[in-house]
């Protein structure tokens, strides 16, 4: 029986070459109620520090919302977060254990990190149903995604998302088609089909009518806490109505931390966004 | 009447008499030519002498004649003629008068024999009127003689003449005569003065001569002596033969930037893939040639103007093609890609159909062929310093066009954000149609370069297209600086690659380094960073 | 049922599957059992042409599914066309055997010509079928992986890798032009005589070749059309238009992009193998920038991302440049070119496309 395990090892398609192993399974650890460590982190571009000595921390189920004025540094952040921009210095940590700077963006992504982009990107050539169908969480190696079939759970986990996002009617429908606020709708609930344990979510509301914002403010409020969000936005009002903590940016690091009310009777926030 | 013809007659005879002079007895030539016709070598020996030491041009004739085994006597009454080389009938010419006697046979002719002992005494007066020539140039060339032969016996007679030596390059040479000379001198401090002088000197008889010296001598010190001198020889050729190859490299470098840095403006500023660029080059190519057939009379001339002429042509050109084709496909780089290939064929076989598949040649005005020789090791031909030279003026020039002018500033303006720029009143549809001319002409002036290099054909584009990519791509794409420092490096490189794995394995080599460097540095050597870089 | 399942939704593959099994079954019979003189006779020699358009059908699927469904615009399948030719022009080479110019029983004739005295490593083993049919696709694969392997990790996209990828096919051709290289140089391979023992020259084996050509050429449709109707043909297509959310959603983009181009490079070999024998010769200048654009215009005027539109364009392409190169050869090229301007202007979707709007407005 041993021998046979171990003849099936060897045998398994994907170990013929090693670039092809998983090499994250790994569950992230979170003992210390801390989901995210970005320590001491800088990176600059032709000289322009666009982060300058980051400190961040995300506890585990919060729902952070971080603003701050253009050029701040909060999509370079993500980027930083996710994998797409090599930090010059410093480390980032997701949980205790997971080193996100030995990690690929796939890697990053399979250890449950999960990124809306700032525009909406979703894959307009294929349907509302399949661009779930594509995020959901699971194998994302060649062979088992040439011969995966969907069973009756996953479908079930793609109608419930298309319930949260409100899109059931569209679900044949190229995304393409779909309006802005729809695709914005969509890329969250991609987001959602990862099952990631943290969302960074940038600019959600933008291009959208006051309706599809309360919904949206909704709907991040109500993942909170199973999930961790990080919302980066800049309308303000949307912000209130979300935040618990907020983080302020300004030229690459964190210049305040608070609620909303704190954040916003800070003279030096208050400098930075009405200037003298 | 008959007084008149008297006169012509006189005339004539005095010009015959003047033109063609008769030595009378007692004179040395004629004393020469009667020793000649003696038995006794003696008398000969005598002979030559007399015409050495009266040394004109007619006195060389003979010798040279002597030598050559065409001095001859008729039987008849003793005159002595030359043979014309090789003339079937033989004609001769009176060895003293310089009549001509015309056809004769060979049996009414007695030779003038001669011994060893004659052709070398020959072999050395010849030398030395040649020496003693009041032409400079003659001097040299038969100083340069005695350095593929060098003696003892003709360094002496160097010696002598070196004193009264004007010209510092004929003194050079007789210097190393001299010095070859005493190589072979029983006295060793003598030899080794002589190899002190030799050193460095990389005249190729040098070398022969210190070689064969360093084999005869049974002195170890000195033979160590001179294998250092032939080394420090041997480096200074290493060094020439590297400037040789840089200069190489940098030609062909500077014909690779000049053929990418019109696409270097069309590919990296405006990022539109013209696969037709090539085929504009060829367009310059053939504006040249069509400018020498209206101008065939002044090549250079035509040369000259082919260049604002190629510059227009191939820009409008350029300008139709971004009109017609690529402006409805911005923003579509693949499909630019296939539309603009679909031109570069339609413009080949348009050349083809105009002026047959055939190659044409493009003459080479005189200023630029030859070359600059440096020294015997070392010369650089001329066209390929103007190329060189050429390529630095158009980079700069089209550096300070995109940096200084209104245009440069549009252009650059509307690369950075098209619709910001539009927003602040850049007609951005024109500035596009003028960088795509600009780059277009710059690619018709590369032509006019190549059209000195190689023959234009109707496949003249294509061989360079892909090179052009390479050099734009390898350089970082959006950087003119970049784009010279990589065809500079990428023709040196292939050039130092040729002597060991020729010409085309040299190619292959720089495509395949090209292709894996591409791979660890997707964004070429000097690449644009940033944000703005990151889309 | 698979298969059935596979090409349910797809009406124009249906459509194509049963015309091709038809002219399979008709040409070979209007060839054998009609006259000669028959107006319906189909000459042996229109049988091998049309053999040739389906190996270059077979080729415009395998550049479709790189370019239609992955957006990689590879201008190095003809790169790939040509190795897998060359290695069946190899096996056939040394099925020659003594009976060459030169007579020798091992070596081919050019190498006899170039004073070889032994048969180079790499010729080795490419007497047996087999083997040489396993280098027919190695040999393009292995390239395919190799240069993919370093393209796609370090993210050269678009046309960055259009270029490299032609810049790869021109160095090949410098090479394979080089006598030391030991594939005939100029020449190439030619004076074939036959294969597994059937005399190439038989009208039977030209029409056993259309047939097989035709088989190959459905087979490569179905697997291709099973690969882009699983998920990893959605992933890819998701790669196509949304690189980098592809990747954030936890895809290797770059195993994706790896696996789809070796297969796709593995496919044009077999396409250059079927080829090979039914022209009769390979030489380097298969390896010409110019074929691998031609290809992907045909993928064009037929239509990307359909994979049948780029067999029918491979069809109507080749046609057009027979028809044309015999009767106006000067117009060719002229046509060729403003083929590519036109297309890509004017029918973006090519004529499938032309003919979905169409069918769509009545």
């Amino acid at each position: 029986m041993n021998s046979l395990d171990n003849l099936r090892e060897v045998m398994r398609r994907d170990r013929v070459f090693d670039f092809m192993l998983q090499t994250t399974g790994l569950e992230v650890d979170l003992s210390h109620g801390t989901i995210l460590y970005l320590e001491d982190i800088s990176v600059s571009f032709d000289g322009f520090k666009a982060i300058n000595d980051l400190n961040l921390y995300i506890d585990a189920g919060e729902l952070r919302c971080i603003i701050g004025p253009n050029g701040a540094g909060k999509t370079t952040m993500m980027d930083i977060i996710t994998g797409k921009t090599r930090p010059d210095k410093g480390s980032a940590f997701f949980g205790q254990n997971i080193n996100l700077m030995q990690l690929s963006e796939p890697e990053i992504a399979q250890a449950g990190i999960g990124r809306k982009f700032q525009k909406p990107t979703v894959f307009e050539s294929h349907t509302v149903f399949e661009n779930l169908e594509l995020s959901m969480a699971g194998d994302k190696r060649i062979w088992p995604t040439l011969t995966a079939q969907l069973n009756g759970i996953q479908r079930d986990k793609i109608d419930e998302v298309l319930e949260i996002i409100a899109l059931q009617e569209q679900r044949n429908l190229y995304a393409g088609a779909l309006s802005h606020g729809q695709k914005q709708w969509l890329e969250i609930g991609m987001l959602l089909m990862q099952s990631p344990k943290l969302l960074l979510v940038d600019e959600p509301v933008a291009g959208m009518t006051h309706q599809e914002m309360d919904r949206t403010a909704e709907l991040l409020t109500s993942l909170a806490g199973t999930h961790t969000v990080v919302v980066v936005e800049h309308d303000m009002d949307f912000v209130r109505s979300i935040a618990r903590k907020v983080t302020v940016l300004h030229q690459g690091s964190v210049l305040a931390e608070g609620s909303m009310d704190e954040v916003q009777a800070d003279p030096r926030v208050i400098e930075v966004y009405l200037g003298e | 009447m008959a007084k008149l013809i008297t006169w012509i007659l006189l005339i004539i005879g005095i010009t015959v008499v003047s033109l063609n002079p008769t030595y009378a007895s007692g004179h040395p030539i004629a004393d020469a030519a009667e020793l000649l016709k003696s038995k006794k070598f003696t008398d000969k020996y005598r002979a030559i002498e007399l015409l050495e030491a009266e040394g004109s041009e007619q006195a060389e004739k003979i010798l040279i004649a002597l030598q050559e085994s065409r001095l001859y006597y008729l039987k008849r009454d003793k005159k002595l003629i030359i043979l014309a080389p090789d003339a079937e009938p033989l004609t001769a010419t009176n060895a003293l008068t310089h009549e001509d006697i015309g056809p004769i046979k060979k049996s009414a002719a007695k030779k003038i024999s001669l011994n060893n002992r004659m052709r070398s005494q020959i072999r050395n007066v010849l030398a030395m009127m040649d020496l003693r020539n009041p032409l400079a140039d003659k001097r040299l060339a038969a100083v340069n003689q005695m350095l593929d032969n060098p003696s003892a016996e003709s360094a002496t007679l160097i010696q002598t003449l070196l004193i009264d030596e004007q010209v510092p390059e004929i003194r050079e040479a007789m210097e190393i005569v001299i010095a070859l000379g005493k190589l072979t001198s029983g006295d060793k401090n003598e030899r080794l003065t002589a190899v002190a002088v030799l050193d460095g000197n990389i005249h190729p008889a040098v070398r022969n001569g210190l070689r064969k010296l360093q084999q005869q001598t049974t002195d170890k010190a000195f033979a160590a002596d001179i294998k250092q001198v032939l080394d420090n020889i041997q480096a200074k050729l290493q060094l020439y033969s590297l400037v040789e190859n840089i200069f190489f490299g940098l030609s062909l470098g500077s014909v690779l930037v000049l053929a990418a840095i019109g696409l270097a403006i069309t590919f990296g500023v405006m990022g539109v893939i013209n696969m037709a660029h090539g085929e504009l080059i060829m367009i310059g190519a053939y504006t040249t040639y069509v400018m020498q057939l209206l101008l065939p009379n002044d090549i250079g001339l035509s040369l000259l103007l082919s260049i604002p002429a190629a510059f227009v042509i191939s820009g409008l050109v350029g300008i139709a093609i971004e009109r017609g084709v690529i402006r409805f496909l911005y923003g579509r780089s693949l499909e630019t890609l296939l539309a603009t290939f679909g031109i570069s064929l339609i413009l080949q076989q348009t050349v083809r159909t105009i002026f047959s598949p055939l190659n044409r040649s493009v003459e080479t005005p005189t200023w630029m062929s030859g070359s600059w020789e440096i020294n015997s090791a070392l010369s650089l031909t001329l066209n390929r310093l103007y190329i060189i030279a050429f390529c630095l003026l158009v980079f700069g020039v089209l550096y300070l066009v995109l940096k200084k002018s209104v245009l440069g500033l549009q252009v650059r303006a509307v690369s950075q954000n098209r619709a910001m720029a539009r927003a602040m009143g850049v007609r951005s549809e024109w500035v596009d149609a003028m960088t795509f001319g600009l780059g277009s002409g710059i690619a018709g002036i590369a032509g006019v370069a190549l059209s000195q290099l190689t023959n234009v054909g109707p496949n003249l584009g294509q061989a360079y297209i892909i090179d052009s990519f390479m050099v734009v791509v390898f350089g970082g794409v959006g950087n003119l600086w970049g784009t010279l420092v990589s065809g500079m490096g990428l023709g040196i490189a292939n050039k130092f690659l040729e002597p060991w794995s020729g010409a085309v394995l040299a190619k292959i080599l720089v495509l395949v380094f090209i292709i894996l460097f591409i791979q660890k540095r997707p964004r070429g050597l000097f690449p644009q960073k940033g944000r703005a870089a990151e889309g | 049922m698979r298969i059935i399942n596979l090409i349910k939704h797809d009406r124009g593959g249906q459509l194509f599957l049963s015309v091709l099994a038809l002219a399979t079954v008709l040409i070979p019979l209007l060839n054998l059992l009609l006259p000669e003189g028959h107006p319906l006779h189909i000459s042996t020699y229109t049988v091998t042409l049309l053999g040739k358009y389906l190996a270059f059908a077979l080729l415009a699927i395998a550049v479709d599914l790189a370019w239609g469904y992955l957006g990689i615009l590879s201008l190095g399948h003809g790169a790939f066309f040509a190795l897998g030719g060359y290695a069946m022009g190899m096996y056939l080479m040394r099925q020659i055997g003594d009976r060459g110019v030169y007579g020798d029983p091992l070596l081919p004739d050019f190498m006899v010509f170039l004073n070889w005295d032994a048969l180079p490593w790499f010729w080795y083993g490419f007497d047996m079928f087999w083997f040489a049919i396993l280098m027919v696709m190695v040999a393009p694969g292995l390239l395919a992986f190799v240069f993919g392997w370093l393209a796609f990790r370090s993210r050269v996209t678009g046309v960055y890798l259009s270029i490299m990828t032609q810049a790869l096919t021109y160095a090949l051709m410098l090479a394979f032009f080089r006598n030391e290289m030991g594939f005939g140089g100029n020449n190439g391979l030619t004076d074939f005589k036959e294969l597994l023992g059937f005399n190439l020259q038989a009208d039977s084996t030209r029409i056993g070749l259309f047939i097989v050509t035709a088989l190959m050429l459905a087979l490569g449709y179905i697997i291709c059309r099973a690969i882009v109707t699983s998920r990893l043909g959605r992933v890819a297509v998701a790669v196509r238009d949304a690189e980098d959310r592809t990747r954030f959603i936890g895809y290797r983009v770059e195993h994706v992009k790896l696996a789809i181009f070796t297969f796709s490079a593995v496919l044009a070999g077999i396409a250059g193998a079927l080829y090979v024998p039914q022209v009769g010769i390979i030489n380097p200048g298969e390896f010409s920038p110019l074929n691998s654009i031609e290809m992907v215009i045909w993928v064009a005027v037929g239509g990307r991302g359909t994979l049948y539109g780029a067999a029918v364009g491979a069809l109507m392409v080749n046609y057009g440049k027979t028809y044309l190169t015999g009767a106006l050869p000067e117009v060719w090229l002229f046509a060729l070119g403003a083929l590519f301007v036109l297309v890509t202007i004017l029918l973006p979707k090519g004529v499938i496309g032309l003919m979905k709007r169409k069918e769509a407005q009545s």
